[in-house]
Order: C-alpha cells, then sequence, then structure tokens
C-alpha cells in the first residue's frame, strides 16, 4: 500500500468495494510497477464505483517478443498497484479494484469497471452481481452502448434490413422485435461483427463498426444465439472453459463457477451438454455469454425452449444484469416477455417500424379509450354516448361492452359514469382500455401486411 | 499472421484434442490407420533376401519407409476436412465466431490440433518399424536400412511437413464445402500429389539423396507457409455464417 487511497492488487483478483458519495468524482489512476500503465482519469457516476485493471501489453507483432514481456512481468511478480485517488479532496479516498485483469482495453490500456452498489438485493441481482462487472469508459454517461445510423445490409437482391437508426443507452435493456425474416437475427450478427453492412454505420460499445475492429469489439460484447451451439461430447465445464480461453481469460474457474451459479446449473458442470435437455443447453449458452464480462449482451430469442420456471430465472437474471449495467439487446418473439424486460422496443420489418417505451408507442398507435361494461345494452347508444361531451367516438365490443374514444380518461371516466347512472343503466365495470406491446406489434405488422396487399 | 493470441490458439488446439479422445470413429481410426500402415513395410522388409545384390536391396527399403510417409498425408486429411464445415454443421461455429478468436488463430489452432496426433503417431509407427528391423530383421537388411540416410531423414522431416500439406488442403476445402462428406472427399485430394513424389522416386525418376530430401523439405515448407495464409484469408464469416460472400457497398 502506497497511502490510503490503494485499494487492492490485480493480479489477486481481489475486489474490494468501498462505498462513495453519489456524485461525480474525476479518479486519477496510477501505476506503480509497469511503464507500460498509462495515467488516466475517469469519471465516477453516482451510487457507483469505478474500477480499473491493467497489464502490460507489447505492440510488438513478434510473438516472441510478447511472451517475453509476459514473462518478465510475471518475474516482477508484485502485480499492479494502483491508487485511486478523488480529485474533491473533501471526499474520501476511495476506490475498488476490477475482478478481472485479463481484459486489454485498447486506448487507454486500462480497463474501467463499474460496481454498482446498494443494488435490490434480490436473488437474481444478487447472482448477477457476482459475474458482472461492466466495462465503463470516459465520459460513459453521456454515450450510447450502441448508436446504429442508416445501416442497410443486402444479400444480393434480398433486403435484409434496410436504413435502420436507433441507439441503445449503457444499462438498457433494448427489444428488437420482428416476424420472421424481418431482419433481426442479421442485425445482430452485423452489430457483432460476423457479417458486413452494405452501407450505413454503427458504434458498438463506444467502437466503430468495421471489420479491422472486429477482435475489439468482439471482446466487449457476447452473443447468445438462437441455437447454444455447444460441443456435445464436452462436459458444460469444458465447454465454459473453451470459451474462457478464447476470451483470455487466466483464472477463469471462478467465473466459470459464477456463471454456471447464475443460470442455477452448478450441479450440472460434469454433464456431458449431450446429455442435456434442450432448456437445460439453452442456459449452459447463457453462462456462456456471461463469462467474458460483457458491456453488451445480445441475446437472440433467450428464452426459447425454456419451461415457464426456467424463462423466470432468466428474466430475473436480465433484470439482475440490467440492474448492473450491462446493456441487453433482446430479440424475442414473446412480446410479454419484451414488455416484461425492454425499457424500450423497436419493430423491425426489414424497415425499422418504430421504436421507443411501450407506453409512448401505444400513445402513438392508439387514442385513449375507456372500456364500459353495462347490464342491460343500451337501446340508443349512438344518441346517447352524444349527449356526453367528453366522449369523441364508441364501437360496440360485444353486447352491453362499448369502447369509448376520449381525450382523457380521468376526465370522462366520471362523466360518463353519471350520465350512465342518470339514466338508470346498471353499470358492471367502466375502465381505461390498456393495450399491450402485442396491439402495438400486430396493428404495425398488419399495417405492412396491409400495404403489400394489391 | 500478424497479432496472434498464444492463449487462444491453446485453447482451440486443447479443446480439439478432448474432441478427438470423446469421439470414438476417430479413436478408432487413429489406432487402425497406423497399423496398416505398419504391416505391409514390415512384411517387405522381412521378404527381402540378403542374397539380393547392393542397389536391389537399397531399392526394396527404399520402397517401405516412403510408403510408411503416406501415413502422415492420409491420417490428418480426414480430420482436417472436418474442422470448418463440421463446425458451421454441429453449429458451433458462429458461438466461436462471436469471440475475440481471429480467422489466424482459428485456423492455425485446428491445424496444430490435427496435426500434433497425426505427426506423433506417424513418428510412432516409425520407431516400431525401426525397433522391429533392428530386432529381428537378417543383420544385412537391417544395415541397408540404417543406412539409408536420406529415406530416413526424409520419413522424419517429412512426416510434419506432409501432414501440414494435407491439413491445409483439407482446412482449404473445409473453408468452402457445404457438407462433410464431401470435403472428407475433396481432402484426400491432398494425397495425390505425394503418392506422385514416392511413385517418381519408386521408378527411379527422383533418387533419393541428402541434397533431394533438403530440397524438397524447404519446397514443402514454403508451401505449407503460404497454403496456410491463402487459407486463413479464404475464411470468410460472414460466408460461413450466412452461406452469402460478404458484400461491401
Amino acid at each position: 500500500m502506497i497511502d490510503g487511497s490503494v485499494v487492492g492488487s490485480i493480479s489477486n483478483e481481489r475486489t474490494v468495494e468501498i462505498p462513495v458519495e453519489p456524485g461525480s468524482h474525476a479518479l486519477r489512476v496510477e501505476s506503480t510497477r509497469y511503464l507500460l500503465s498509462p495515467e488516466v482519469s475517469f469519471e465516477a457516476i453516482a451510487g457507483q464505483v469505478v474500477g480499473f485493471s491493467c497489464h502490460p501489453r507489447s505492440g510488438s507483432p513478434i510473438i516472441f517478443t510478447r511472451w517475453l514481456i509476459w514473462l518478465l512481468a510475471s518475474l516482477v511478480k508484485h502485480d499492479l498497484w494502483i491508487g485511486l485517488q478523488l480529485d474533491d479532496a473533501s471526499s474520501a479516498s476511495h476506490g475498488v479494484m476490477s475482478a478481472s485483469a485479463r481484459r486489454s482495453m485498447p486506448r487507454p490500456e486500462v480497463e474501467a469497471s463499474r460496481i454498482q452498489s446498494g443494488l435490490d438485493a434480490r436473488s437474481a441481482s444478487v447472482r448477477a452481481e457476482t459475474i458482472t462487472s461492466v466495462p465503463a469508459r470516459p465520459g460513459t454517461k453521456a454515450q450510447s452502448a450502441l448508436v446504429v445510423s442508416d445501416l442497410t445490409k443486402r444479400f444480393g437482391d434480398r433486403t435484409a434490413f434496410s436504413d435502420v437508426s436507433f441507439d441503445v443507452g449503457y444499462g438498457e435493456v433494448f427489444g428488437f422485435l420482428g416476424p420472421n425474416g424481418a431482419g433481426k437475427t442479421t442485425m445482430v450478427r452485423t452489430l457483432g461483427t460476423l457479417i458486413t453492412p452494405t452501407s450505413g454505420s454503427a458504434t458498438v460499445a463506444g467502437i466503430p463498426l468495421s471489420a479491422e475492429n472486429g477482435v475489439e469489439i468482439r471482446q466487449r460484447i457476447a452473443i447468445m444465439p438462437e441455437s447454444p451451439g455447444l460441443y456435445l461430447r464436452l462436459t458444460v465445464t469444458e465447454n465454459l472453459e473453451y470459451f474462457a480461453g478464447l476470451y483470455g481469460l487466466h483464472h477463469a474457474e471462478t467465473r466459470i463457477s459464477d456463471a454456471l451459479g447464475a443460470v442455477n446449473l452448478g450441479d450440472r458442470a460434469s454433464d456431458l451438454c449431450g446429455a442435456l435437455s434442450k432448456g437445460l443447453r439453452q442456459r449452459v449458452g447463457l453462462a456462456r455469454t456471461l463469462l467474458s464480462d460483457p458491456a453488451i449482451m445480445f441475446l437472440d430469442e433467450p428464452t426459447s425452449g425454456l419451461d415457464p420456471v426456467a424463462s423466470l430465472e432468466v428474466h430475473n437474471l436480465i433484470i439482475g444484469l440490467r440492474q448492473q449495467g450491462v446493456t441487453i439487446f433482446l430479440t424475442t418473439h414473446r412480446l410479454d416477455e419484451a414488455e416484461k424486460l425492454c425499457d424500450r422496443v423497436a419493430i423491425l420489418n426489414t424497415t425499422l417500424r418504430t421504436v421507443g417505451r411501450t407506453a409512448e408507442l401505444r400513445e402513438q398507435l392508439f387514442k385513449r379509450s375507456l372500456v364500459v361494461n353495462v347490464l342491460a345494452p343500451l337501446s340508443d347508444p349512438d344518441q346517447f354516448f352524444a349527449r356526453v361531451p367528453t366522449v369523441e367516438d364508441w364501437r360496440s365490443d360485444g353486447p352491453g361492452s362499448y369502447v369509448l374514444t376520449v381525450s382523457d380518461p380521468k376526465v370522462a371516466a366520471p362523466e360518463v359514469t353519471r350520465s350512465l347512472v342518470a339514466a338508470g343503466v346498471d353499470v358492471l365495470s367502466i375502465g381505461e382500455a390498456k393495450h399491450s406491446l402485442e396491439d402495438v406489434y400486430l396493428e404495425l405488422i398488419a399495417e405492412d401486411v396491409g400495404a403489400r396487399q394489391p | 499472421m500478424m497479432g496472434l493470441d498464444a492463449t487462444r490458439v491453446r485453447a482451440v488446439v486443447r479443446k480439439e484434442l478432448l474432441d478427438y479422445r470423446r469421439k470414438r470413429s476417430i479413436v478408432v481410426s487413429m489406432v487402425l490407420l497406423p497399423l496398416l500402415f505398419l504391416v505391409e513395410p514390415v512384411v517387405s522388409i522381412f521378404l527381402v533376401t540378403p542374397l539380393d545384390s547392393g542397389s536391389a536391396l537399397d531399392n526394396y527399403v527404399v520402397l517401405p519407409l516412403l510408403y510408411m510417409l503416406l501415413m502422415a498425408v492420409v491420417m490428418p486429411s480426414t480430420l482436417a476436412a472436418f474442422t470448418v464445415v463440421g463446425e458451421r454443421e454441429q453449429g458451433t461455429l458462429e458461438p466461436l465466431l462471436t469471440t475475440p478468436l481471429r480467422e489466424q488463430e482459428f485456423i492455425l489452432g485446428k491445424a496444430a490440433a490435427v496435426m500434433i496426433p497425426s505427426v506423433a503417431l506417424s513418428y510412432l509407427v516409425y520407431g516400431l518399424f525401426l525397433g522391429a528391423v533392428a530386432l529381428f530383421a537378417h543383420p544385412a537388411v537391417a544395415s541397408a536400412v540404417f543406412h539409408d540416410g536420406p529415406t530416413l531423414l526424409a520419413l522424419f522431416l517429412f512426416a510434419p511437413l506432409v501432414a501440414g500439406w494435407s491439413v491445409v488442403v483439407g482446412m482449404a476445402v473445409s473453408v468452402r464445402a457445404s457438407e462433410v462428406r464431401v470435403a472428407q472427399q475433396l481432402g484426400m485430394l491432398a494425397s495425390f500429389p505425394i503418392i506422385g513424389v514416392v511413385l517418381l522416386l519408386a521408378v527411379g525418376v527422383i533418387h533419393p539423396t541428402f541434397t533431394v530430401a533438403i530440397e524438397f523439405a524447404a519446397g514443402l515448407l514454403v508451401i505449407d507457409v503460404l497454403a496456410l495464409r491463402i487459407v486463413s484469408r479464404m475464411f470468410d464469416r460472414e460466408r460461413l455464417v450466412t452461406g452469402a460472400k460478404a458484400t461491401r457497398a
């Protein structure tokens, strides 16, 4: 320890969590061991602690030289001690070390990790907390995790998606919906650098989308395809060990154990993947995406094939990850799932049909309405509702059931009730009509279908 | 091949070797094939009579040794043909491509994983063959075998090189093929040039000397390295994931 601001060592992978007063603080990071580690300042976000990890890195393309530097670094042995010092002298000096020293951040060669404190201690959140430390970058508050601008992908004459633009903030769960063949999976593959866009641009985790930046981007994201794609002759642990190696995790045992714990598969770690059910394989796939501590997770139908209990566990995990600040890009056909989990949704049908919060989409697409149920049908509803000023329009929704278009349900409901009671009508119920995300989805997709018909 | 990460290459090699061990058909072929390649040369050597003239004896000795060289070509071709298209067929390629793994690291790791058991088994068979000759063959035949420097050198020097050739050809086919079966059949083509060279040696068009051995080895090494680079360039993520060639505006 140098002084009170030093909090741990990276190679020991110790995490020391010290609460930071809410507010923004400038933090100074200093390396006392490796000359290659630069001094960098990061912003600490309110209620959060920023952590860092560094490791020596040689820019030499010759593998031997890089090995030599690693070897020398390991001989020095003392790891990297970092002092975190709040510029604001009135605040106590606090900091936290990153749990992972393995990932190499490109510019600068220092990694910051955000560990949210004071979380709601729900079980899913707690499980997620053990496995994520989301990379933060200078000014992350102002940046978006994903920025997509006029992105188009064509395969010959076929257009997968066209002129799609949206952005996703850090820590947001973003639902990406659309019918089969709408281009959702192609979008995920494009943003995951698996395929090249035909035109347009995007930024993924702060890095411009390009083939040259592919490795850098893939280091910061994790993609769970619809089919988990496991090696069936290997055990669950062996599958995860393989991917841990591909992500360059040197001490992967803990992360593997945590990832399996997060999807409740700890007791199946030694089972061959070939012996697992589809649902369990899906959970192994999900555990695999958690391994690399990603800033953005692309989940393609994560609950496909899962039973309701397992689906609920995945939902809780996603909620927990969101609370950790992990950005989640969720493609799903389950609209109830999207409505429950997503902060915002986008509906794609080759072109982007809409994007926004579900409540906003409802308001955009549907006029506000009241549903009125009465004991006996009205003799002349046209004449009756015409006398109520707040009712703009009405339609029948079955015997004794009416849907009234109104501008403000809170004003209209008492007035309609009074009118009905005054007319001697027995009112069974009256309430605002709730449009689900499914209604929004079907409305938009039906428009497309209608537009295509001659 | 710049910017290769040894950890990722090692991870690929380790997983491949583990997967081979768990696949019974691979284990069986890895045991049976070397035995088949061992029987013929041993029988041939033991049928040679020491009464043959020196040059005839030399010819009798050279052929079994060269025959064994084919093992290093044939063994890896099937495995190499599976490397990419096999992953694609079993649905494991896409998750793999979502990791920071580079194309070159993938190709190098897969190639090494195929070569390591193939070359090790080739050397094991050579060792068994030479042991059998030393212990049981007529002293004159044994002497002819052990004094045939160029051929022995070729055997040990060429085993990894021809295996490398076989691997890169198999992988080139695997990167482009749509099915494992097609890839495995086409991968066998890799052995044709090597069989051709062995035939030319057998009929005396090429005379095995130290110089010829070294020249062939150097040539093969250059070809292997170049072919590996070409295979890396052939590796098109987009085509492998979607079946469509990558296009830009």
